[in-house]
């Protein structure tokens, strides 16, 4: 189905199934431990053997040699794969660092080896026995020190402008300028990388944890240099991705040459301690704000700068990008610059952009409004823009960012909020701080075939995956309004690489993206049901689990025939993206209490107001934002991968070193959707949350404990240390 | 995990007996750190000795009216007892802040003083640490030391000693009580337990091998404010970044002993007595000889400052 | 719903309820248990383990945590391992009726030990409270840290009754209230980076029987 004009009423309309609070279908599942995540699948008569992976002791350089002969011969071993052995290998297309295969080592931990033996600990233990020689290099690690070194990225769109930047800037009564950092981050998903390979002859099964099941598949056949056809991958749980599992990772790569090596099914999983050096991490950032406005608040120039650094041939953080959309301005200017480090690689983390380019870019909007005099929330509601404001013919296909900000206002007692520095509970300062949310509506083709039986069960085949999001769920309510059943007719099979190619689950497009190639699907199960019954698919209704036309009604089940009927397509996608500009808006309201003695932050309260369109489930796109929030708040008070610039590599490489939010740090949090459809999105008219609801969380953490303290703090995290030489005198 | 082979120990002297006879075994009660440590070979035993079944679970009271904690009580039920409750509260309040509640259901008391620094070096065994692998040098020095000690350091190694019970038991002039290898049995206070780094960062504590302690005995309790004060980035299960243990009479004196400062439960004598003079006086005390890095000069302000919220609070 | 992963429970039932006593020899083969016997005999250990009310009699490795034993060798994935150090919660399991992190603490130590995982709690169909609660205030999302969540909240709903205090407790003498700051503070050992922290609550409050 190509999707090139705004939907009209379609089926979904109806919001009988979709658009309803239900449950996660695979609730039950999740809460009793019945769901098999990668390194769970078990067959009684399958011989596992147990991989460990070897990381590098280095971070850049050459492995001179590498002596494996006291590992081999350790108790259970049944194979010792190397990196030297297994040779340069091709990369794969998604991925900058390589993942295992030749003697250049490219960054800490990068995979160099993997042990194979019998059990885990057999092999854990073999793994320690093997000693590599090293020819060390000089690497650059220090993101600062790097700066100067730093280009023009040659592709991906890195600098974009309109009017006359520094002129306007120079000339507004009012400016503003400032300088913000954000640390490299960690995905930290509570599923560790796993994979289980399995070859019979040449052709290879992997079960594993993957978002983006095709790219996988194609990226691992690349790296093994194996037909693509030959692997068969299946992902139906992940435990968590955050962009982590977006692209082929090293336990893939080393479950598929370590079974190979030992000839047995083999398992790999990354252990904790080694995941944040060998995978990939959201860069750090270097920003600089600049912003003019008239003395009423009218923005008249704004430019956003952004350094950020990776392993030659990456990418920058596109950290600027919601800069050139989010307020209006006639003078503006972004842009990128990317130095090369030679740290671990830096990739896609939820929001990747939006969150480290919304954690300055809302913090200078406080900042400016404080200048001028305005409310902050005042002062982005006069900055509103219905038009892209870089190419002004370009308008928005629907943006309520004014509605966010008023809603959120409203419901969280915004008025009520003090001067800096001027609220005090106890030994606690309490503030509040609002920021802007802001992330684009992405689209890629997704497929789904969709099978109806002679029981009339509907089942939706696609190797869409679920991380967490509700995919199963929403997938189901999607088929089951098109086809006029009740949730429970409707079966859900995903991430499996035997079903069509979905759009996967990144860039918050999975929802909207697979539920339109379900929906496509289902339109071609509709006619193939119409015309086996010989009716006019013009006029047909389905509803009640029944297909009507005229005054002739047929059950389903009755439809389907003992052979059932099978409906297959992909949606794709015409130019709408083009013409308008789409994204969703959301606005985040936080109250801090600053300790007066300590300096530490905790939140108090935390509301989401969100514009995404059509919210399929209110209960899973809730819960999406909430986890985003969360993360926001990890993103704002405490998460950052400490670099040693000496020896190049995160040194706080755990779940203990690299503190994200706990239970405690959490209050009850609050979500508003507003209630629209977008048309020009899909036929679902729905766009993303699960990155609307991170992009702008951590300013507003920071807004607030300014407002708390009256310190300005524009390094992440905003940690004790960095207040406490401002905080009031208590001894 | 190096392997090992594993041994339930049938009573204090036979446990005794069987480390002294092998220099490569360790015993295990909780496991929550020793297992941590040997799955990444920090630690490599080739023998465990199970002390779990040897009745060092009980909290008597002693003849003149303190407190006998064996070894192997857990820190949820140290921390539940109702005496600790009532006479001891900075040790129950210490407890509570550490770790989480799964990890306090199989701590032990013993285990919790024997615990070993986090220092992320320590635990990376691609990195050089004196503490790890004594003259391989000190990673932190120069490095990642946001956590790391002020105060007692050495050239060798800035590493924090991160109990949270330790702090409360050197405020309470707690006494650990062992058992040696010849059946011989001694008392240590606990201000001689814990070691500074000096040259040997590796050698954390006094006991010799073999050795090991059977409870830990608190003095009567003296009455007074009982407050344990944690900071930290997250508002749980977090190691210290510096915590107050302070125990403050009506009249303003008393005691205090800070966490996340140094290689040991940081307890200077000599600024209890400053305690009346406030905050500022009594860190002065404590932290005379710091030698902070760039990274962790911040907590000598912060120890001032929550030492000054704990006094407040005392006289609320 | 009809899926392989509903066929892939009834399979699990079977073969976790087929006999009343088990023996397990070792995730590997005969073979490597005899190779393993060749090495060092004494590097493996019998252990009994009552496992949600069924016994296991089982040869492993001194090295196999708790953990380990119960994922690769009985096959009850449900306790996950998230980071194998103590350091995320996700292989919470009540031993002997109280919670712990089943990846430090060695089989071999817990022989003639209760434990129950995830699994013994509730089944599809049939959910112990708090697994109901959790679906019905979608109380997770990714659902890998979901079974150490449910233990732990079972535990600390009894860790409460029994009045042991925790860092947000008041006053040290009298009993501990059931309230969200409490359960917050208690359950702060379960890491769900998902971020469900507000649902999960609820969940809790709502068995526990207490305003949020």
């Amino acid at each position: 189905m190509q999707f090139d004009r705004p939907a009209t009423t379609n089926p979904i309309d109806r919001l009988k199934v979709v658009g309803q609070p239900i449950r996660r279908i695979d609730g039950q599942l999740k809460t009793t431990g019945r769901a098999m995540y990668a390194y769970e699948w078990h067959d009684t008569n399958t011989p596992y053997a147990y991989g460990y992976p070897v990381g590098a002791a280095i971070a850049k350089g050459r492995i001179k040699s590498i002596d494996i002969s006291a590992a081999e011969k350790a108790p259970g071993v049944l194979a010792v794969v190397t990196a030297p052995e297994v040779g340069e290998r091709k990369k794969g297309k998604f991925n900058t660092a390589k993942l295992f295969g030749g003697d250049q080592v490219q960054h800490y931990h990068q995979a160099i080896a993997v042990v194979v033996a019998e059990t885990f600990e057999q092999a854990r233990a073999a793994a320690t026995l093997i000693s590599v020689d090293y020819a060390e290099e000089k690497g650059s690690f220090d993101l600062r020190q790097a700066m100067d070194t730093a280009v023009k990225p040659a592709s991906g769109d890195p600098d974009s402008g309109a009017g006359d930047f520094d002129t306007a800037f120079k000339a507004a009564p009012v400016t503003f300028e400032e300088s913000y950092s954000t640390p490299d981050q960690s995905h930290a998903m509570m599923e560790p990388h796993a994979s289980i390979a399995v070859w019979e002859g040449d052709e290879l099964t992997l079960w594993t944890s993957s978002q983006m099941i095709d790219w996988w598949r194609s990226d691992l056949a690349t790296t093994l240099d194996v037909d693509k056809e030959k692997i068969h991958l299946m992902s139906p749980f992940i435990g968590g991705g955050f962009g982590g599992k977006l692209f082929l990772r090293a336990d893939a790569v080393l479950a598929a040459f370590a079974a190979k090596a030992a000839k047995r099914p083999v398992k790999v999983a990354l252990p904790r301690p080694f995941m944040m050096n060998n995978t990939t991490h959201r860069p750090a950032t270097i920003q600089r704000v600049r912003i003019g406005a008239q003395r009423d608040g009218k923005i008249t120039a704004i430019a956003h700068e952004s350094w950020s650094g990776d392993q030659p041939g990456g990418q920058p953080e596109a950290a600027v990008m919601q800069t050139r959309l989010l307020y209006a301005g006639e003078n503006r200017m972004t842009a990128m610059r990317l130095a090369t480090l030679d740290l671990p690689e830096g990739n896609a983390m939820r929001a990747p952009g939006e969150a480290p380019g919304l954690m300055a870019l809302e913090i200078a909007m406080d900042e400016m409004a404080e200048k001028i005099g305005i409310d902050p929330v005042e002062f982005r509601i006069i900055n509103d823009t219905q038009v892209d404001p870089e190419k002004t013919e370009r308008p928005f296909s629907y943006r309520n960012l004014i509605g966010c900000l008023k809603t959120g206002a409203d419901h969280f007692n915004w008025s009520a909020r003090g001067r800096p520095g001027s609220r005090r509970e106890g030994n606690w300062l309490i503030g509040m701080g609002v920021a802007a949310a802001f992330r684009n509506n992405i689209h890629f083709p997704s497929g789904a075939r969709v099978r109806l039986n002679a029981e009339g069960v509907v089942t939706v085949e696609t190797d869409m995956t679920d991380i967490g999001t509700g995919s199963y769920t929403i997938i189901a309510q999607t088929a089951a309004e098109m086809m006029g059943l009740t949730i429970d007719k409707v079966a859900v099979q995903l991430g499996d690489s035997r079903f069509p190619v979905s759009a996967g689950s990144g860039g918050q497009f999975g929802a909207n993206c697979s539920t339109a190639g379900v929906y496509a699907a289902c339109v071609k199960l509709r006619e193939a049901v119409s015309q086996k019954l010989g009716f006019n698919s013009a006029d047909v209704i389905f509803e009640n689990g029944e297909v009507r036309s005229g005054n002739r009604a047929v059950p389903l089940a009755e439809a389907a025939g003992s052979k059932g009927l099978v409906g297959e397509d992909t949606i794709q996608w015409g130019n709408l993206t083009e013409t308008h500009q789409q994204s969703t808006f959301g606005a985040h309201f936080v109250e801090v209490g600053v300790d007066v003695a300590t300096g530490e932050s905790r939140i108090r309260r935390m509301l989401a107001v969100c514009a995404a369109g059509r919210i399929l489930n209110p209960v899973t796109a809730r819960s999406q934002v909430l986890g985003a929030m969360t993360m926001g708040a990890g993103g704002a008070l405490s998460e950052e991968l400490a670099v040693d610039t000496r020896r190049g590599f995160f040194v706080n490489h755990d779940l203990a070193g690299y503190e994200v939010p706990v239970h405690a740090d959490i209050p009850h949090q609050e979500v508003i959707f507003m209630d629209e459809t977008d048309p020009m999105s899909s036929p679902m008219k729905a766009k993303g949350v699960g990155e609307l609801g991170l992009c702008g969380v951590s300013a507003a953490i920071a807004n607030a404990i300014y407002n708390a303290t009256g310190i300005r703090v524009r390094h992440y995290p905003i940690t004790l240390d960095k207040l406490i030489g401002g905080l009031p005198d208590v001894a | 995990m190096r392997a090992f082979t594993y041994e339930r120990a049938s009573s204090v002297e036979a446990a005794a007996k069987a480390a002294a006879s092998n220099p490569e075994a360790k015993f295990i009660a909780g496991g929550t750190n020793l297992l941590d440590l040997m799955k990444l070979e920090i630690e490599t035993p080739t023998h465990l000795i199970d002390i779990n079944g040897l009745g060092l679970d009980k909290i008597e009271t002693t003849a003149d009216g303190g407190l006998r904690i064996g070894a192997l009580v857990r820190n949820t039920d140290l921390a539940a007892h109702e005496t600790v409750r009532r006479d001891y509260g900075l040790l129950s309040r210490a407890l509570v802040a550490g770790a989480s509640g799964q990890l306090r259901n199989r701590a032990t008391t013993a285990g919790n003083l024997l615990q070993r620094t986090r220092c992320p070096y320590f635990y990376d065994t691609n990195q050089p640490c004196n503490k790890r692998q004594p003259g391989s040098g000190c990673s932190a020095i120069g490095g990642f030391s946001r956590q790391h000690a002020v105060v007692g350091t050495s050239d060798a190694c800035i590493a924090t000693h991160p109990s949270d019970m330790a702090i409360a038991m050197s405020a309470l002039d707690a006494v650990v009580e062992t058992a040696k290898s010849d059946g011989s049995r001694r008392s240590i206070p606990i201000a001689d337990f814990h070691r500074l780094p000096g040259d040997t960062p590796h050698i954390e504590t006094i006991l010799e091998s073999g050795e090991f302690i059977t409870a830990v005995v608190l003095p009567p309790p003296f009455g007074g404010k009982h407050i344990y004060r944690k900071v930290r980035d997250r508002a749980s299960y977090a190691f210290a970044i510096v915590s107050i243990g302070a125990v403050i009479q009506q009249d303003g004196t008393g005691r205090v002993a800070v966490g996340g400062v140094a290689h040991k439960p940081w307890r200077i004598e000599a600024a209890d007595t400053e305690l009346p003079k406030g905050a500022r006086v009594t860190a002065s005390a404590l932290l005379a000889d710091a030698r902070p890095t760039e990274q962790n000069r911040f907590k000598i302000d912060l120890v001032e400052r929550a030492l000054g919220a704990v006094i407040a609070e005392a006289r609320d | 719903m009809q899926s392989p992963i509903q066929l892939e429970i009834s399979r699990r039932n079977l073969l976790i309820s087929s006999a009343a006593t088990i023996a397990v020899t070792g995730a590997a083969t005969g073979e490597a248990v005899a190779q393993g016997a060749r090495t060092s005999m004494q590097h493996m250990s019998k252990v009994s383990l009552s496992v949600n009310g069924e016994s296991y009699n089982l040869d492993v490795d001194n090295r196999t945590t708790l953990l380990d034993a119960l994922r690769e060798h009985l096959h009850l994935t449900g306790t996950k391992k998230g980071c194998d150090h103590g350091q995320c919660g996700a292989c919470t399991v009540i031993v002997d009726g109280r919670r712990i992190n089943s990846c430090l603490t060695l089989a071999v130590m817990h022989d003639g030990d209760e434990v129950i995982t995830i699994e013994g709690l509730g089944q599809p169909g049939a959910l112990h409270p708090l697994q109901a609660a959790f679906v019905k205030h979608d109380g997770f999302q990714c659902g890998y840290c979901t079974p150490g969540q449910i233990c732990s909240s079972v535990a600390v709903l009894e860790e409460i009754k029994a009045n042991i205090p925790s860092h947000v407790t008041g006053d040290l003498t009298t009993q501990a209230a059931v309230t969200p700051a409490e359960i917050r503070e208690r359950m702060s050992g379960n890491i769900c980076r998902c971020g469900a922290y507000s649902n999960i609550i609820d969940a809790i409050v709502e068995v526990a029987g207490t305003k949020a």
